[in-house]
C-alpha cells in the first residue's frame, strides 16, 4: 500500500536525521525521504505535521507468556500493548512452558505472533535444555526456526565449565548469547536489593556482589571463549563500571537496562507495595545514577521494557509470596521519554537507545529509517502528554506507573509500512 | 518521578489514633507512652480475682497464623523470613472497621513485644532517658530487635548498644541510631538492660557462625560477663530461651533475670493495643458517618 507521512520531524538516529520532511511508503518499505518519487501516488496519507516520526522502538525483552502462561499475557494481548508502547520489532525471553528449547515452540510463537501482526516476534532461545543449566539446548536447530539469541534467563548455569563449553559452542556459529548475570548463591531467597532498606523492611537482601561477582566471571568467559555477548537488566553502578572496562580493553560486548531501573530506586519497596517487586532488584539512587550516566555514555546502548505482565492473583500477597516483574511494555516511549524531560538525554540520543541501539546488539533488521529498509516507525506528539493506564491492552496491569501523565503520546506505530497502532 | 501510593500512614485514623497496630516506624512517642499507660492499667487488673475487661465484648478475635508449614525447621524459617509484610498486605486489604495486630511478620516487626519490652524497662526503671540498652545477638534474622530499636529511639533512649558479629548483624543498621560492638565485654559496659535474643540452630548452616559453642564463648551472657554491666542491670529476653547457647541457666534463672515479668506485661500490653485499635476503628467510623452527612 502506498502511504505518506507528511511534515514530520524525522529522526534516525543511525543516520543522524533529523528534519521536517515527509516519508513515502510502498510495499512495506520506506522508498523515499523528503521529496516524492515520480508517480507516486499515496493511497493514503498521514498529515504528521507536529508530530515525530521516529524507527519503530525495538525492546529486547517482552514476556509474552504464551505457550504455558496465558492468565498472565498472550501473544496477541502482549503484542499489541507493545505496538501501544510504539514497539515495532520485540525480542520473547524462553522462560515459557514448555521452555523455549524446540524449533515447536519457536515455530508455534513466531506463527502465533505472525497471525496477531502487531510486532515483529524474535525469539531468544534456551542455551540449555529446559533451562536446567546443564545439557545444551540444540543451537542451530533452534537458529533456523528464528531465534536471534540464548540466553539462560537468571537460572545461572550449575557448572562453570558447562557454561564456558555452551559459550564456546555457540562462539563456534557466530551466535549471539545473552546474559542476565547474577550468582545464584548470592541471590539465593533474596527478595530485595541489600541495602538499608531492604534491613528495615526485614526482607532478605540480594547483594549488589550478585550481580558483580557472575558478571566479572561471565566477562572472563566471553574474552575467552571470543562469543559475541549482551549484558542485560544490569541493575548496579559496579555492573556497569565492570561493562565500561571491559568495552575499554576492546571487548565488543553490548548491554542493556530496563527502563524501570532508570527511574525507581529500592525506597520504593518501604511500604511492601509488591508493584515493585522485581528480580533482579531495584537498587539504591546511587546506581540508579550509574546506570543513568552509562545510558548516556552509550557504555549501555538499549533501554527495553523487561515486561512481565502478571495476573492480579500473582500480585495479592505480601511481598515475598508475590511474583517478580512490572508489565510496562504499553508505556515504553511514554515513560522513556521521562529521561528527556529530566534532561538526562537528548532526544535523537533517546531514540537510539530505543530502536538502533538494541538492534544492532542482536543484530535485529530494524532500528533505521532508511530508504529500502522495512517501513517500521513509530509517530508521537510531544506537545500531549499520556495518562498511563487511561487505555490498557496488555493482560498485566502490575504496573506502578499507572496513573501518571507521561510526556509525550504516540499517535500511530507502523509496521511494514501498515498501521498496528493508533490512539 | 515518585510512586502515586508513597507513603500513608495505614496504621493511624484520622484523628491520630491507632486503628492497626502493624509496626513501631513512624509512630509519635505520645502514641507509644499512652499504649504503656494503657497497659500499666491492665496490670492492675491482672491482679483483681476476674481477670476480665469489658471493652472487647461482642467483638470477634480472629488470630491468623501465616506459616502454614512447620512440619520442618526448614520450610518454617523460609517461610516466616519470607513474610515481612504479611501483616500491612492484610490491612490494606481488610474490610474497615477491622483492626489488624501484628504479632510478627518475618524479620521486619513485632511491635506488641517491642512495647511489652518497654513495658518491662518503664516498671524496672522508671523511664528511658538515661538509660543504656544493649541487644545481644541474631540482630540480622530479628524482628524483636527491629521493633525494640524503633522503640527505644522513639521513647528516647540515648544509647542503643548493639552487639553480634558482622555475620548476624544487617547493613544499615546506623540507620536506627544505635552504636555497634562486636565485642561483648566492651558493649556490656555499665549498661543498664540487657536484651538477649534467640539464636536459631539453623544460623550454623549457612555459614552465619561456626558453631553453638563458639557463639556462646564469644556472645553467651554469663554471670561473669553480666558483672560488666551496672550493678542493678536487668537481664530480658523475648523467649524461649536456649540455655547454654546464648544465655547461663544462672543468669535467665538469676535475681537481674526479669523474662518472667516479660510474660506477664505481655498480656497487658496486648490488651491495651487491642482496645486502642478497637476505640480508633469505632472512632474512624463514627468520623466517616459524620463526614458523610
Amino acid at each position: 500500500m502506498k502511504l505518506s507521512i507528511l511534515g514530520a520531524r524525522v529522526i534516525d538516529p543511525a543516520s543522524g536525521l533529523d528534519q521536517v520532511t515527509d516519508l513515502y511508503l510502498d510495499a512495506g518499505k520506506i522508498i523515499a525521504i523528503g521529496a516524492a518519487p515520480a508517480g507516486f501516488n499515496a493511497i493514503e496519507s498521514i498529515d504528521a505535521k507536529g508530530l515525530v516520526a521516529a524507527p519503530g522502538l525495538v525492546d529486547l525483552n517482552v514476556a509474552l507468556r504464551e505457550p504455558g502462561y496465558s492468565r498472565k499475557g498472550n501473544i496477541n494481548s502482549e503484542t499489541q500493548a507493545a505496538a501501544a508502547g510504539g514497539v515495532t520489532s520485540l525480542c520473547c525471553p524462553p522462560n515459557t512452558k514448555p521452555v523455549l528449547d524446540t524449533s515447536a515452540v519457536t515455530e508455534l510463537i513466531l506463527d502465533r505472533a505472525r497471525e496477531a501482526g502487531n510486532c515483529k516476534v524474535f525469539p531468544v532461545g534456551a542455551l540449555s535444555k529446559g533451562l536446567d543449566g546443564e545439557q545444551l539446548a540444540e543451537l542451530i536447530a533452534l537458529r533456523d526456526a528464528g531465534c536471534v539469541a540464548f540466553s539462560n534467563g537468571l537460572e545461572s548455569f550449575r557448572s562453570t565449565r558447562t557454561l564456558c563449553r555452551a559459550l564456546e559452542y555457540a562462539a563456534t556459529f557466530d551466535l549471539t548469547v545473552i546474559f542476565h548475570s547474577q550468582d545464584r548463591d548470592l541471590a539465593e531467597g533474596g527478595l530485595a536489593h541489600e541495602g538499608a532498606v531492604a534491613s528495615f523492611l526485614g526482607l532478605p537482601g540480594i547483594p549488589e556482589t550478585a550481580e558483580t561477582v557472575a558478571l566479572a566471571r561471565d566477562l572472563l568467559l566471553v574474552e575467552q571463549s571470543g562469543v559475541r555477548a549482551h549484558f542485560s537488566q544490569l541493575t548496579s553502578a559496579r555492573g556497569v563500571a565492570l561493562i565500561a572496562q571491559a568495552q575499554a580493553r576492546g571487548l565488543p560486548v553490548t548491554a542493556d537496562v530496563a527502563l524501570y531501573q532508570l527511574i525507581l530506586t529500592d525506597e520504593a519497596l518501604i511500604d511492601f507495595s509488591s508493584l515493585y517487586h522485581v528480580q533482579p532488584p531495584l537498587r539504591t539512587k546511587a546506581d540508579r545514577d550509574g546506570l543513568r550516566a552509562a545510558v548516556k555514555s552509550g557504555v549501555v546502548s538499549a533501554i527495553s521494557s523487561h515486561h512481565q505482565p502478571h495476573e492480579r492473583d500473582a500480585k495479592l500477597a505480601p511481598f515475598g509470596a508475590t511474583e517478580p516483574g512490572i508489565s510496562s511494555v504499553e508505556l515504553l516511549l511514554p515513560l522513556a521519554m521521562t529521561l528527556v524531560e529530566d534532561g538526562l538525554l537528548d532526544l535523537p540520543t533517546l531514540l537510539a537507545r530505543l530502536s538502533a541501539g538494541p538492534a544492532d546488539a542482536l543484530r535485529l533488521p530494524a532500528g533505521k529509517l532508511e530508504v529500502g529498509s522495512p517501513a517500521d516507525l513509530v509517530l508521537f506528539d510531544l506537545g500531549s502528554s499520556t495518562v498511563a493506564g487511561e487505555h490498557w491492552l496488555s493482560k498485566g496491569e502490575n504496573c506502578p506507573f499507572i496513573g501518571h501523565s507521561l510526556p509525550a503520546t504516540v499517535r500511530y506505530t507502523l509496521m511494514d509500512g501498515r498501521i498496528s497502532y493508533q490512539a | 518521578m515518585t510512586p502515586l501510593d508513597a507513603k500513608r500512614p495505614l496504621q493511624l485514623n484520622a484523628q491520630g489514633q491507632l486503628q492497626h497496630f502493624l509496626s513501631l516506624d513512624g509512630l509519635p512517642r505520645e502514641l507509644l507512652t499512652e499504649i504503656l499507660d494503657t497497659a500499666d492499667s491492665f496490670l492492675e487488673v491482672g491482679g483483681r480475682a476476674v481477670k476480665k475487661v469489658p471493652l472487647l465484648r461482642g467483638k470477634t478475635i480472629c488470630n491468623v497464623f501465616f506459616e502454614n508449614s512447620t512440619r520442618t525447621r526448614t520450610t518454617f524459617e523460609l517461610a516466616a523470613q519470607r513474610l515481612s509484610g504479611a501483616a500491612h498486605f492484610i490491612a490494606e486489604h481488610v474490610c474497615p472497621q477491622v483492626a489488624v495486630i501484628n504479632g510478627g511478620d518475618g524479620r521486619h516487626a513485632h511491635p506488641t513485644q517491642g512495647m511489652l519490652d518497654m513495658l518491662t524497662i518503664r516498671r524496672h526503671k522508671g523511664g528511658f532517658e538515661n538509660l543504656s540498652v544493649a541487644i545481644v545477638g541474631d540482630i540480622l534474622h530479628s524482628r524483636v530487635a527491629r521493633s525494640n530499636m524503633l522503640a527505644l529511639k522513639a521513647l528516647g533512649c540515648p544509647d542503643i548498644r548493639v552487639i553480634a558479629p558482622k555475620t548476624l548483624l544487617p547493613i544499615g543498621i546506623e540507620q536506627y541510631g544505635v552504636k555497634v560492638y562486636t565485642d561483648m565485654a566492651e558493649g556490656l559496659k555499665d549498661v543498664d538492660v540487657v536484651i538477649m535474643l534467640r539464636l536459631q540452630r539453623e544460623r550454623m548452616a549457612g555459614g552465619l557462625l561456626p558453631s553453638e559453642g563458639e557463639f556462646y564463648r564469644l556472645f553467651g551472657l554469663t554471670t561473669a560477663r553480666l558483672a560488666g554491666a551496672k550493678p542493678d542491670a536487668i537481664v530480658m529476653h523475648p523467649g524461649p530461651i536456649n540455655r547454654g547457647v546464648e544465655i547461663e541457666s544462672a543468669v535467665a534463672d538469676g535475681p537481674q533475670s526479669v523474662i518472667l515479668n516479660q510474660v506477664t506485661y505481655g498480656i497487658a500490653v496486648r490488651m491495651a493495643v487491642l482496645s486502642m485499635a478497637m476505640s480508633g476503628q469505632t472512632a474512624q467510623r463514627q468520623f466517616e458517618q459524620e463526614q458523610a452527612q
